[in-house]
């Protein structure tokens, strides 16, 4: 069982970097005005942007 | 021409009002949808090979590389890794530019992976049937080719991630999240259970030794399960099922607390696959008790995704599409209940290693996996080139169906035989020795894996279909860039 010795640290270490992402995303305003992110992936595509890519010419290059 | 526009002294204003970097980068994109469906074909095909030479051992032929022992690991690395695989990184480079408004960060590295990912793919196909194993499920593969996995998957991660530093919307959609967790828990999952000691270029010895090993071994499986097969497949839903009901997620909220609670608790779920054995009682317990616990945030997913469709029922009538994607939710439902059951000591001493094991993990992998990958592909595969819908709307009708009635099938024949080998196997006289000798139960499985093997035909079938109608659609359509939208910024 000497693996614990490496095994629990290691998961400790893991929580307390979950731990520090879910604290950023919570610092950084992820969590404000859920309900309009969640309706943004039907509303943020120009029109018939993924209906029909044939009409447009590219505006650059790759 | 939206820069050029936007910068046009005919409209000054317009210069401080948007700005637009491009087109997607959607080459990528394209070749790992159409490689999905490829792999889904030759894996799906490789299975039915098996599961006939467990009715038909003659089909073994005799022939070491056609045998079912090196077959069956080029069957599951084909279905997990080469289809389910290549579906998720068609789907998650798609989604981390649409929900980031912006191209992939480093377009060439994302070619890289597509290639580097064949390439394993390749070096699979040969390696296994050779019989050169690792014998660790799902981490069958070689160490040279371990090490070319990892490095695909670190460049895999600085696309991925590098996409989401450049985005220019500051919100991360959930999907990202799913996608993100899949492939740092992935990462952490090869480098530790892939740990080796090489002696040759074809043969290593796992870093690891008996139940140690197995624990290893076991947390890294159900986390495959869990991450790859799971998160990652949750990433897609929360993105393909709200585009094609046209809804946003029915609560948005549940899904971030779905999201945090399915990564913690999964993590702990993999010694349910080592109950009684030498492994310490007290790593079983915690296995059991977290697979448990497990049920809560997955059917909050499941109910997330199917609720969506909240007001808009009626759209299932007329939509196969959206008919994959909510039974898909339906399996998955079905089988995160399932597999808590199955991590219960007592039920896992009848269960283990039968065939109810089997019927479980298909139910998740062909009802779950195969059809949310199936509508996903069947959203984005026409939009990719230059079509509304795919080539034939009917035929994916037909598909649903097909597939629909062989997981059924299979599941079904499954669960009989497992039970029955689980109470076979327990059935003692009353003079404490056995009623049924093994062979006797393998006897008693015939009938129930011809049932299982045509479950498989039917599903096989299923797929074949839909690579007809990808090709047709891919041969019809037009494709072209998809310019990125103008971001409105802030006036100044």
């Amino acid at each position: 069982m000497e693996s614990l010795y490496l095994l629990i640290p290691l998961s400790v270490g893991l929580v307390l970097i979950v731990l520090a992402i879910f604290g950023w995303a919570l610092n950084k305003g992820q969590f404000e005005d859920l309900d309009a992110e969640g309706e943004r992936i039907l509303t943020d595509e120009a029109g018939s942007l993924d209906t029909d890519q044939a009409a447009k010419p590219h505006p650059t290059g790759k | 021409m939206a820069v050029q526009a936007a910068i046009s002294p005919a409209n000054p204003a317009a210069m401080q009002t948007s700005v637009s970097d491009g087109i997607y980068t959607d080459d990528p994109v394209r070749l790992f949808a159409l490689a999905a469906v490829l792999w889904g074909v030759v894996g799906m095909l490789v299975g039915v090979i098996i599961a006939s030479q467990l009715a038909w051992p003659e089909l073994n032929f005799g022939i070491s590389f056609l045998s079912y022992g090196r077959l069956r690991p080029l069957h599951t690395n084909a279905v997990i890794f080469a289809f389910g695989g290549c579906a998720l990184f068609a789907t998650s480079y798609h989604v981390v530019q649409r929900t980031c408004q912006t191209r992939l960060f480093a377009p060439k590295l994302a070619m890289f992976t597509f290639w580097g990912w064949q390439l394993v793919i390749l070096a699979a196909a040969i390696t296994l049937p050779l019989g050169m194993t690792q014998g660790k499920e799902y981490a069958e593969l070689e160490w040279p080719i371990d090490l070319l996995i990892a490095v695909v998957w670190v460049s895999y991660a600085v696309v991925f991630f590098g996409t989401i530093g450049i985005r220019k919307v500051r919100h991360i959609y959930v999907a990202n999240w799913f996608f993100g967790a899949f492939i740092l828990a992935v990462a952490l999952l090869h480098i530790v259970n892939g740990a080796v000691i090489p002696v040759s270029m074809t043969k290593s010895y796992s870093a690891y030794a008996g139940v140690q090993d197995a624990m290893v071994q076991w947390w890294y499986g159900h986390n495959a399960v869990g991450f790859f097969l799971t998160a990652g497949f949750l990433g897609m839903m929360y993105y393909y099922i709200p585009k094609q009901a046209e809804r946003p997620v029915y609560s948005y909220r549940l899904s971030i607390v779905h999201f945090w609670a399915l990564i913690f608790t999964y993590m702990w779920a993999g010694p349910h696959h080592l109950h009684y054995t030498a492994l310490p009682d007290w790593a079983q317990s915690i296995g059991m008790i977290f697979s448990l616990v497990l049920l809560a945030p997955s059917w909050g997913g499941m109910i997330n995704g199917i609720m969506t469709l909240s007001g808009a029922w009626h759209k299932l009538r007329d939509d196969p599409i959206l008919k994959f994607l909510i039974v898909s939710l339906s399996f998955y439902g079905m089988s995160t209940f399932e597999g808590p059951m199955m991590s219960i000591k007592t039920v896992n001493a009848l269960s283990h290693y039968t065939d109810w094991t089997v019927g479980h993990v298909h139910s998740g992998a062909l009802g779950w996996v195969g059809m949310i990958t199936m509508g996903s592909l069947y959203y984005l595969i026409p939009r990719l080139f230059g079509s509304k819908a795919m080539f034939s709307v009917r035929a994916i009708e037909l598909h649903f169906w097909i597939a629909t009635i062989g997981i059924v099938l299979y599941i079904a024949a499954m669960w009989i035989a497992g039970v029955m080998q689980g109470l076979m196997w327990r059935a003692v006289n009353p003079d404490g020795t056995l009623v049924y000798s093994f062979v006797e139960s393998v006897k008693a499985t015939y009938p129930y894996y011809v049932v299982r093997l045509l479950g498989g035909l039917l599903y096989l079938s299923g797929m074949l279909i839909m690579a007809w109608n990808v090709v047709m659609t891919v041969k019809s359509g037009k494709p072209a860039a998809a310019p990125i939208p103008a971001v409105k910024l802030a006036p100044a």
